[in-house]
């Protein structure tokens, strides 16, 4: 009978309905029950909660402080990594390609490990730049106060900017040198040409850019719990975490917060929309066919200061941050100087041997991680081959949905998953890892999707189709051809999901149970419990596995490239 | 080694229909081209003759094996059907080498490993691929990815071998070597061949038999190459086939004049068409080179150089006759030890060899892609 | 006075001398095209002249104004040089509508708005585009976005126009159509132009003169029927048109193909000015005469039936000869034997 089934139903139908199926149940399910719990109660409209919900000037403040964190962040990142491209892409600044390297960096931080650098180095009283600076000009208080909108502002920034310099230095890399050419030959100076041609065109790689950090800040966790919970200073994933962690899960609570979440949405909604209207003003082929080489503008004499800015800028926001957090994690107790007595690796020792609780978080960071990679891979590439390769009417709803969760913040999701598998449909996954592992899923679902889909549209229809007109089934076709030429995009997918998963904090902060703590809870919890050294030294050894599988992924991604 | 049976074949996306219904029969052993502009679906015909597409309504028949029939839910499935396929972009696997390229048919076929081999090495040779085999594609150039590619098509033996512009993505002096090679591969094998292309060059090349299509899919004329280029029937194919002259003429006091013009005609038409003339419905059609200038009084057809370009080995005029401007090439040869004759406003006689009738009402047809 | 003058120019990228003691003269008002393929050094003595390279060595000046000059260490910026330039891939902004496209170097020179307004329209008339100075660029053909930077370059009224391969990037029938386009403007406009091309049809449809060129040398500087009757070298008959290189050798008075006695001798005059016995007879296959009877005996490999000619490769011995014919005279076919009149050829040095 499977057999007919089969017959009937070529492979191209059973992948399809498939694919159909895994995103309704991972993405599609959990964020309507979001919508509908927010809004129905029992069946009628829950206008009652809502307001009472909206009207709370509590809410009203997170929201407000979302928002002001977001444009803020958005405001900077953008004005950091427009400068920091243009002067990677189009100046004579010295050792260009590697500060290009270096300023993709702060990209491996988990932005929430350098707010807990940041607490140490600028709290009001025990932050040692505050302690030093205060020292050196003898003033009574402090200079800098981390814990404001300010901070959470800086820090996100510092973390967050290479989003829009990746994209400003890809697109200034990549464009069509004789669209500049032309404007001087018009007679335009260099100035001119920036004002009125380059900087015009930039404009989608620009918003392309802010709305990816304004969408992130939105939804961020880490860094207002970090340094803005303590003041008060709320935004709405902190305030989601605040109100389920002191009603202890209570059903009302999570009603809340999906109303809260609700407007998370929206605001994403928004924000989306927004890009939406600015990308339709203009919508550029800008990339250049022959490769040749752009007009550079010479720096004269500020080529040395602008590098030397530049250093110091990676130096604050990547070397500075590690180095406190390596540091303090080697450090027997917070607090003390930094000698060679007072500094062990015995921090390191316990954390990683012999205290359950860490060695518990790492070991099911790494099963969660790992196992969410792999998921995500096999299913990515099973929905990507239906969208792509398929051709079915209804795949823009695949593609809707698979990508969905992209702008959908990792709080939302965990909640829309608390929803749809604490038992609603008869099983309850709350507090396991099993429930942490499927909202991973639904939250990466779309990296793996994306890369996946890349190397399925590099490859041709017509291969396939040589192989059946060489008489292969469909199915041969896949395994002799179609799976070797996107191999290289189903490990980049691999580890585009792995790293991520690996140190996240805002979703599983709100799936965690007692056995089921991820790296990121761990750090964050020890740092609520007044754990400082260990808060960093558990930071370091995050830092440390991330550096390593960035280092694997390159190795693996270019000798893939070279291999093919 | 088979021929190709199309019986009221038709195929349409959504509400739009590619090929209105097609009934063809396609010869054992033949070289059969559909040639039409881009967007007039040759393509698709390939593509339900082999399997990639599934018809709509009508019956395909390869050999005496139904291969796909709307009516009797018959379907058969590409690698089944005994095919050998060349894309336009050749759809060599990048990730096999030329030999694994060309013998994976025959291991999809299980042919037992010995005769694979051999197999797999004759059609190598067979297209001058030899010590190449085991390169990886990337290290081969355009030709020699198209080579692999008929060899793949041709080593599992197929009754069929069906080409999609293979050869638009070559330059000019390998195409020609390419149209060479699968000539001489059909007369050494006898496979027949369904070519497709845009190119008239190639097809007038090749083929034994070519069918011309519209834009709307319909076939407008088949038949051997000369024929459609000599004889074409209506004005379409005349303009797709290459450079054309449309002259409209008239009737006035008892002689046929060029239209809108004082130039009378000095032609000995056929039969039957002093009379249409008259009734206006036929215009006259003419090759550039079909067209012999003069400058002395000679011919009683008179017309103005309007500009003179010099392309090497032929000379191109742009010559006004009555309301319209038509071109006149002249062998470099023919216009006398090397100079050009005729310049920018020289008034000139022409003398028509050859013309072409047409019904007037096809004339406004659209041929551009 | 020549109105665009280059002297001794040459550029060096590294080791590779892309431009060799380059000099030209170009007098006012003439098409002038710079011919040869990729890498051949054209597109950098273009860019030399606009300005976007400068010269290792020699000068360069328009209209007796010094524009680069390795001599006197002068290199005027391509904004202040006042060319009108047609690029390949158009180069048109996306984010400016046609006559905001048109109207950028007049605004740039600051001119008054009603001037600018004036100069702007008569261009996109000039160039076809009317009724288009609302449309944005990627709402319109490649041809048409062509016409804006055609209309873009000569709404400065330049005295000089470069084009950098502007045909190449549109189909067959449009490119002969944007020729004449050209070719039109010039005559009205009167300005000089400087044409950059591989392709040799459309540089001998429109050119005055033409600079062929190879790995940086100059091979050829001629009008399009000198270069193609009495091309200097090798290099240049072929480039310029299909063409034969047949070894022959001379013995007893007569021309015959090297190693091939039995087939006759070439019904041809022999060279003067050289003592070889062995040489290249070059011809076109336009310029042959296959006959059933006489001539230079050889068999026929292969005909070609391409509509309005037939191609022929015939082979005397193991020779192989191309042969056009127009479709009206005799065809012969494959596998007969055949003779080889020949009428127009040139005689170059046997190199090994």
């Amino acid at each position: 009978m499977i057999r007919k089934l089969f017959e009937n139903f070529g492979i191209a139908e059973i992948l399809l309905v498939l694919s159909v199926l895994i995103l309704v149940i991972v993405v599609a399910v959990p964020i309507l029950l979001i919508l509908w719990t927010a809004l129905f109660v029992n069946g009628s409209l829950n206008t009652r909660d809502i307001l009472k919900t909206l009207s709370e000037p509590e809410t009203y403040m997170a929201l407000k402080n979302s928002l002001i964190i977001a444009a803020g962040v958005t405001f900077f990142s953008t004005i950091a990594g427009v400068f920091f491209a243009w002067l990677v892409a189009r100046t004579d600044l010295p050792f260009k390609e590697t500060m290009r390297v270096l300023f993709l960096i702060p990209f491996m931080l988990p932005p929430f490990i350098g707010a807990l650098a940041w607490k140490m180095l600028l709290s009001p009283r025990a932050g040692y730049i505050n302690k030093f600076l205060s020292d050196l000009f003898g003033l009574d208080g402090s200079l800098f106060n981390i814990y404001s909108l300010s901070g959470i502002i800086a820090v996100e920034t510092m973390y967050l900017f290479p989003f829009v310099f990746l994209q400003v230095a890809g697109a200034l890399e990549r464009m069509d040198p004789t669209l500049e050419e032309s404007a001087r030959i018009s007679g335009a100076g260099l100035l001119t040409i920036t004002r009125k041609i380059t900087l015009p065109l930039m404009t989608p790689s620009v918003a392309a850019g802010a709305l990816l950090v304004a969408l992130y800040s939105l939804a961020h966790f880490g860094v207002p719990a970090i340094l803005g919970t303590e003041r008060g200073i709320y935004n709405i994933p902190t305030k989601i975490y605040e109100q389920i962690y002191q009603s202890g899960g209570s059903f009302g609570s999570i009603r809340t917060a999906t109303i809260l979440s609700s407007i998370l949405l929206i605001a994403a909604g928004l924000i989306l929309y927004l890009q939406n209207l600015v990308l339709k003003a203009g919508r550029f082929q800008v990339i250049a066919g022959k490769s040749m080489r752009p007009m550079l503008l010479k720096l004269r004499g500020l080529r040395i200061p602008l590098l030397l800015f530049s250093i110091l800028y990676i130096f604050i926001t990547v070397i500075l941050p590690t180095a406190t957090i390596f540091l303090v994690g080697s450090l027997k107790t917070y607090g003390i100087s930094f000698t060679m007595e007072n500094m062990s690796l015995a921090n390191l020792k316990y954390i990683f041997f012999e205290w359950k609780m860490t060695k518990d978080a790492i070991w099911n960071s790494l099963y969660l991680a790992l196992g969410a990679a792999f998921v995500t891979m096999i299913t990515g590439t099973l929905i990507s081959y239906s969208i792509v390769k398929i051709k079915v009417r209804g795949r823009f709803i695949l593609e809707f949905l698979g990508l969905l969760p992209f702008s959908v913040p990792g709080t939302v999701i965990a909640i829309g998953v608390i929803l749809m598998w604490s038992g609603k449909f008869g099983i309850n996954l709350y507090n396991t890892a099993w429930i942490i592992f499927i909202a991973y899923i639904a939250r990466y679902m779309a990296f793996s999707l994306k890369s996946n889909s890349a190397a399925l549209e590099q490859v041709s229809d017509s291969l396939e189709e040589a192989a059946r007109a060489s008489g292969a089934t469909h199915w041969q076709s896949l395994k002799d051809i179609v799976i070797p030429l996107i191999k290289p995009g189903m490990v980049a997918a691999f580890f585009l999901v792995f790293l991520p998963a690996l140190r996240e904090l805002t979703t599983s902060i709100l799936l965690y149970g007692p056995k089921t703590r991820t790296i990121g809870v761990a750090i964050y919890a020890l740092n609520e419990d007044g754990e400082t050294v260990y808060a960093a030294t558990l930071a370091s050894v995050a830092l440390v596995i991330i550096i390593i599988g960035q280092i694997v992924i390159k190795r693996v991604t270019r000798s893939r490239i070279e291999g093919i | 080694m088979a021929n190709v049976s199309l019986e009221k074949v038709s195929k349409t996306y959504g509400r739009h229909q590619v090929i209105p219904e097609l009934s063809i029969t396609i010869r054992d052993g033949e070289c059969f081209t559909f040639l039409g502009p881009s967007g007039c679906g040759k393509t698709v015909i390939l593509r339900l003759i082999a399997g990639f597409e599934r018809l709509t309504a009508g019956e395909i028949f390869i050999g005496d094996r139904l291969v796909s029939s709307v009516e009797k839910d018959v379907f058969l499935p590409p690698e089944a059907r005994k095919i050998g396929v060349v894309f336009q972009d050749y759809a060599v696997w990048p990730h096999k080498t030329a030999y694994e390229n060309v013998a994976y048919p025959l291991q999809m076929q299980k042919i037992p490993s010995a005769e694979a081999k051999e197999r797999t090495l004759a059609a190598i040779e067979q297209v001058n691929l030899g010590s190449l085999e085991n390169r990886l594609p990337f290290q081969l150039s355009g030709g020699q990815q198209q080579r692999v590619a008929l060899a793949r098509a041709l080593v599992s033996r197929p009754e069929i071998m069906l080409l999609d512009e293979p050869l638009s993505n070559l330059d000019a002096n390998l195409r020609e070597e390419m149209r060479f090679e699968i000539t001489a591969l059909r007369k050494q094998t006898g496979v027949t061949i369904l070519y497709v292309t845009h190119d008239q060059e190639v097809a007038l090349a090749i083929s034994d038999r070519i069918a011309v299509m519209d834009k709307t899919g319909r076939i407008r004329q088949i038949g051997p190459p000369d024929d459609i280029y000599e004889k074409p029937v209506n004005p379409f194919i005349f303009k797709f086939m290459g450079v054309s002259n449309f002259i409209p003429l008239e009737y006035r006091d008892g002689q046929v004049f060029i239209a809108e013009g004082d130039s009378p005609l000095s032609y000995s038409l056929p039969e039957g068409v002093l009379d249409r003339i008259r009734r206006h419905e036929l215009i006259a059609g003419c090759r550039p080179y079909d067209i012999e200038l003069t400058h002395d009084d000679s011919s009683p057809t008179r017309g103005i150089i309007k500009r003179v370009i010099f392309l090497g080995s032929t000379i191109d005029y742009r010559v006004a006759l009555g309301a319209q401007e038509i071109r006149v090439q002249q062998d470099v040869r023919d216009a006398g030890q090397g100079g050009i004759p005729f310049r920018d406003g020289d008034s000139v006689g022409l003398n028509f060899l050859n013309l072409k009738w047409f019904e007037n009402r096809d004339l406004n047809e659209e041929v551009e892609s | 006075m020549s109105h665009v003058k280059l002297q001794d120019v040459t550029k060096r990228f590294g080791p590779v001398v892309a431009v060799n003691r380059l000099s030209i003269e170009i007098p006012q008002g003439e098409c002038f095209s710079m011919l040869g393929p990729s890498g051949c050094g054209k597109t950098t003595t273009l860019r030399m002249v606009a300005g976007f390279e400068d010269l290792d060595e020699g000068e360069i000046s328009v209209g007796g104004k010094i524009f680069s000059s390795s001599f006197k260490k002068y290199y005027l910026p391509p904004e202040k040089r006042d060319f009108g330039m047609v690029f390949q891939a158009f180069a048109v902004w996306p984010h400016l509508n046609v006559f905001n496209n048109v109207a950028f170097p007049l605004q740039i020179r600051k001119m008054p708005k009603a001037e600018i307004e004036e100069r702007t329209r008569r261009a996109i008339t000039y160039t076809g585009l009317s009724g288009s100075e609302e449309t944005y660029p990627n709402e319109l053909s490649s041809g048409q976005k062509q016409r804006i930077a055609l209309a873009r370059a000569i709404a400065i009224n330049p005295t000089v126009m470069l084009l950098d391969e502007p045909l190449s990037n549109l189909d067959p029938k449009l490119r002969e159509e944007m020729r004449f386009e050209i070719k039109d403007l010039q005559r009205k406009f009167g300005f000089t132009i400087i044409y950059v091309t591989h392709d040799q049809a459309e540089a001998m449809a429109l050119s005055d003169r033409i600079l062929v060129m190879s790995e940086g040398n100059v091979q050829q500087i001629d009008t399009p029927l000198n270069i193609y009757h009495k091309p200097a070298n090798k290099f240049v008959f072929s480039f310029i048109g299909l063409s034969n290189f047949l070894p022959v050798e001379i013995a007893d008075n007569a021309v015959y193909i090297e190693g091939q006695r039995d087939a006759g001798s070439l019904n041809v005059a022999l060279p003067s000015r050289t003592q070889e016995r062995r040489l290249i007879l070059a011809t076109r296959p336009f310029e042959i005469d296959i006959v059933r009877e006489g001539g230079v005996r050889g068999t026929v490999k292969r005909v070609t039936y391409l509509g309005d000619v037939v191609d022929y490769r015939a082979m005397i011995g193991n020779v192989e000869v191309r042969i056009q014919k127009n479709r009206i005279k005799e065809i012969l076919r494959e596998g007969q034997p055949c003779g080889l009149k020949f009428n127009r050829i040139l005689w170059y040095e046997h190199q090994p």
